[in-house]
């Protein structure tokens, strides 16, 4: 009774409402209503006090200069490059040489270079980041979980200069017995042959191992491992109870609950996250040019000393260069740029696809 | 999982006893009728989850076989070299003599079951050992630069190539990393905070235009901002190498960074609470400023705070922009300013022993700062938007009592006022506490 009275007086009505509510409770269509047929709905309009008027000002403002900003990092490299890219036209993408004072220049060498050390980062980062993962988020003691994803975080963060020294100075030498390894048992494999050494060779030349792709790879595997598993992890943690417990009441072991309830949820985010550890490979700098003897030729053996690759040819080229050469580097940039921006945008699709609808939108 | 065994290896006797029954208890009474006089006793608490002494035997034994089988090949068969192939391959021989003893007592998803915990476990443990180790060597390697005083009292430019640790130290690269991060920050907070406010709260044209580029930008590589960089303020308007231009070129990476980190905290701001605001009628500006932004303080501050530890660990733009010296300049547009990585990465590209020692010790301290920033970042965010710390919580009781008082007061001051107004103070003055 008291609730009514309190409903009642809430809508400003004179009389408390009865015990059912005036029937507008119960049913939803107001009663009030019938006495107004006819009634055109209120327009209603806002009219925007001073200081909000200037907070939206402000706001736009700030927006306007952030979108100008970036538009002319991005216009400006595009009129730089353009200039270089319209001398040198369509074989900019075939030459493998970089001349572009004199004679030719390209990015065919440079892009496979920088494809491939990304691929082979990619690929020694996905059974890392995903057992990364999958232990954080199935296995790991509850009490031993937040730590390990603050060290997670933390090592997302570690500037790569300190990865670029470990893998010049230790990685460098302690990699070439396991490429030399890999050479003797599957040099077979063109993609793992290397020019002038033949297989099983007792005696061959240090050198010949060095600064190659492979250790570069590995090196950036181990920089993007930390991005690629946190956002596994983040999907995976979100992996719905109940379908979980319905698996163990079925009689699943862990990791039979794993493969048909974790994997299957999470499916979007790992190869998103996997390729969010792409774009990053793709861009990386000071890692790369620590470790890799740069060379200009297309290079497709992953074992063998000598590679290239687009962020580490700027690094090298830009102090010594004349203007033009400026531009011919910002055109090379260009190119990794609209390759990141590329495998950035399939990522962002894919990651929010996968999460709509499994999770309440925030 | 012993756990799901059991009862397998129990079922197939169920059945027999079930149809043996009929026969002999025929001629007894069919129903029973379980007495309640006698409660059972309390059952001790069964062990669900424990560790049997077959699965520790077969997990040991399995080792000791593949590092046996390991060495084996290593020394006598084939001229094997290094210590990764044989951590790989004794790793591989461990999985599959493991997997084997596992079958031997246990059905295949079981087996299966054991194999992916045993790889799952050891990535796992490669990954945050292979992380753990980096930084360690970093310091192992660093650590007779970083152990004299003068490594973060002096700059480098009166010491010669030959000269011991006890002489120079990268100060001037301390206070370069701190002078340009400042730069950045100066320009990248203050419109990266804006933009976000701008995104989340004015809809239109402008604001997908914005959101898109923002995006696109994040994917922008570091080296890209140095060239763009290098090519405006230095090449065309002249400025020469500068903290400035270094500071310029790590706003430009780290701008649409920190906009989109801050519009993704700033849009988990609950609903609720700025529906409420402007249901009490305050304006747009009212509400961002005392609803929005506060309740999403920490976790701006966490997007601020990972915003300038990837600014201070950027190399790329800075080794384009900054120029390398040994001198300590406090000067941002005069004169080339050394900073943290690149003295890392130069000093070590010099190849002498103590050069490299100092370039170790300089990316050592690096990773302090950037350690200090993220634990920072950890202390102040890490929590959900609208959730209290215990400070936070009694300043607000505090506070809540404060008004409690007041609207005391006022009720007693306006005892000659009507009936009505102070049975609302009143009211108010309830709710408030």
């Amino acid at each position: 009774m008291v609730r009514h009275q309190r409903l009642g007086r809430a809508r400003g009505l004179k009389r408390p409402l009865n015990k059912e509510g005036d029937c507008f409770v119960r049913t939803g269509v107001p009663s009030v209503t019938q006495s107004r047929v006819g009634a055109v709905p209120r327009k209603l309009t806002a009219r925007l006090s001073a200081s909000d008027r200037a907070f939206r000002t402000v706001a736009r403002t700030g927006g306007l200069v952030v979108l100008v900003l970036l538009v002319l990092v991005g216009t400006f490299l595009f009129y730089r490059a353009s200039q270089a890219l319209h001398k040198a036209g369509l074989s900019f993408l075939t030459t493998a040489s970089w001349n572009p004072n004199g004679g030719g220049f390209g990015i065919a060498a440079v892009i496979v270079g920088t494809v491939l050390i990304a691929s082979v980062a990619v690929v020694v980062a996905i059974p890392l980041s995903l057992g990364t993962a999958l232990y954080i988020s199935e296995y790991a003691p509850r009490s031993f979980q937040r730590l390990l994803i603050a060290i997670l975080d933390l090592m997302a963060a570690v500037p790569s200069v300190v990865f670029g020294l470990w893998g010049a100075f230790l990685m460098q030498q302690r990699v070439v017995s396991l490429s030399r390894w890999i050479h003797d048992w599957f040099g077979w494999i063109p993609l793992f042959a290397v020019h002038g050494v033949t297989p099983h060779e007792t005696q061959p030349t240090a050198t010949a191992y060095e600064s190659s792709t492979f250790i570069a790879g590995i090196v950036v595997a181990l920089m993007i491992t930390p991005i690629a598993s946190s956002i596994m992890r983040e999907a995976f943690s979100q992996a719905p109870p109940g379908e979980r417990e319905g698996a163990y009441a079925l009689g699943a072991t862990r990791w039979g609950m794993i493969r048909a309830v974790v994997l299957p949820f999470g499916k979007g985010a790992m190869i998103g996250g996997v390729m969010l550890g792409l774009g990053r490979a793709l861009g990386e700098t000071i890692a790369v040019v620590m470790i890799i003897s740069l060379e200009f030729s297309i290079q497709p053996h992953i074992l063998q000393h000598g590679t290239s690759s687009i962020s580490a040819l700027i690094a090298a080229h830009y102090s010594e260069a004349t203007p033009f050469e400026v531009s011919a580097l910002m055109a090379a940039g260009l190119a990794l740029f609209g390759l990141t921006l590329l495998v950035n945008l399939i990522a962002a699709v894919i990651v929010s696809r996968s999460r709509s609808g499994a999770v309440s939108e925030a | 999982m012993s756990v799901i065994d059991e009862p397998f290896r129990s079922a197939p006797s169920t059945p027999g006893t079930a149809a043996g029954s009929p026969s002999g208890q025929a001629a007894a009474s069919r129903t029973t009728v379980p007495s309640r006089a006698a409660p059972r006793p309390p059952q001790p608490r069964r062990q669900i989850a424990r560790v049997r002494r077959e699965d520790v035997l077969a997990f040991a034994g399995s080792g000791a076989s593949a590092l046996a089988a390991t060495a084996v090949l290593w020394t006598q068969l084939a001229p094997f070299t290094g210590i990764l192939g044989f951590t790989v391959v004794g790793w591989c021989l461990w999985v599959l003599t493991y997997a084997m003893l596992v079958a031997f007592d246990n059905n295949r998803p079981t087996m299966r079951d054991r194999i992916a915990a045993f790889a799952v476990h050891s990535l796992a443990l490669l990954v945050i050992m292979a992380l753990a180790f980096i930084a360690i060597y970093t310091i192992w390697r660093g650590w007779t630069a970083l152990t004299h005083v003068n490594f973060y009292t002096k700059d480098l430019h009166t010491t010669r190539s030959t000269d011991p640790l006890t002489k120079g130290g990268v100060l001037h690269a301390i206070f370069g990393t701190l002078i340009e991060v400042g730069i950045a920050m100066a320009i990248a907070v203050p419109l990266g905070l804006l933009a976000a406010v701008f995104l989340n709260e004015v809809p239109g044209v402008l604001n997908r235009l914005v959101r898109t580029v923002v995006d696109a930008m994040t994917a922008l590589p570091d080296i890209l901002a140095g060239l763009f960089i290098y090519a405006t303020l230095i090449l065309i308007f002249g400025l020469g190498l500068s903290g400035l231009a270094a500071g310029c070129a790590l706003a430009v990476t780290t701008l649409s960074i920190i906009c989109r980190a801050a519009y993704v905290v700033l849009r988990l701001v609950p609903g609720g609470l700025t529906e409420a605001s402007y249901a009490l009628g305050s304006g747009h500006w009212r509400t961002v400023w005392h609803v929005t932004l506060p309740t999403a303080r920490s976790g701006l501050a966490t997007a601020v705070i990972l915003g300038a530890a990837r600014a201070i660990g950027e190399t790329a733009p800075v080794l384009l922009t900054s120029g390398v010296t040994n001198f300590l300049n406090f000067n941002p547009v005069h004169g080339p300013m050394m900073s943290l990585p690149l003295a890392a990465y130069t000093l070590v590209a010099t190849g002498l022993p103590n050069y490299i020692a100092r370039g170790f010790a300089s990316a050592a301290v690096l990773l302090a700062l950037v350690v200090v920033l993220f634990v920072l970042a950890r202390a102040i965010g890490g929590r959900g938007a609208g959730q209290l710390t215990a400070g936070q919580l009694r300043r607000r009781m505090a506070a809540s009592r404060r008004d409690l008082t007041r609207y005391d007061a006022r009720v007693v001051a306006g005892q000659n006022g009507t009936q009505a107004t102070s049975a609302l103070a009143t009211d108010y003055g309830g709710a408030g506490a």
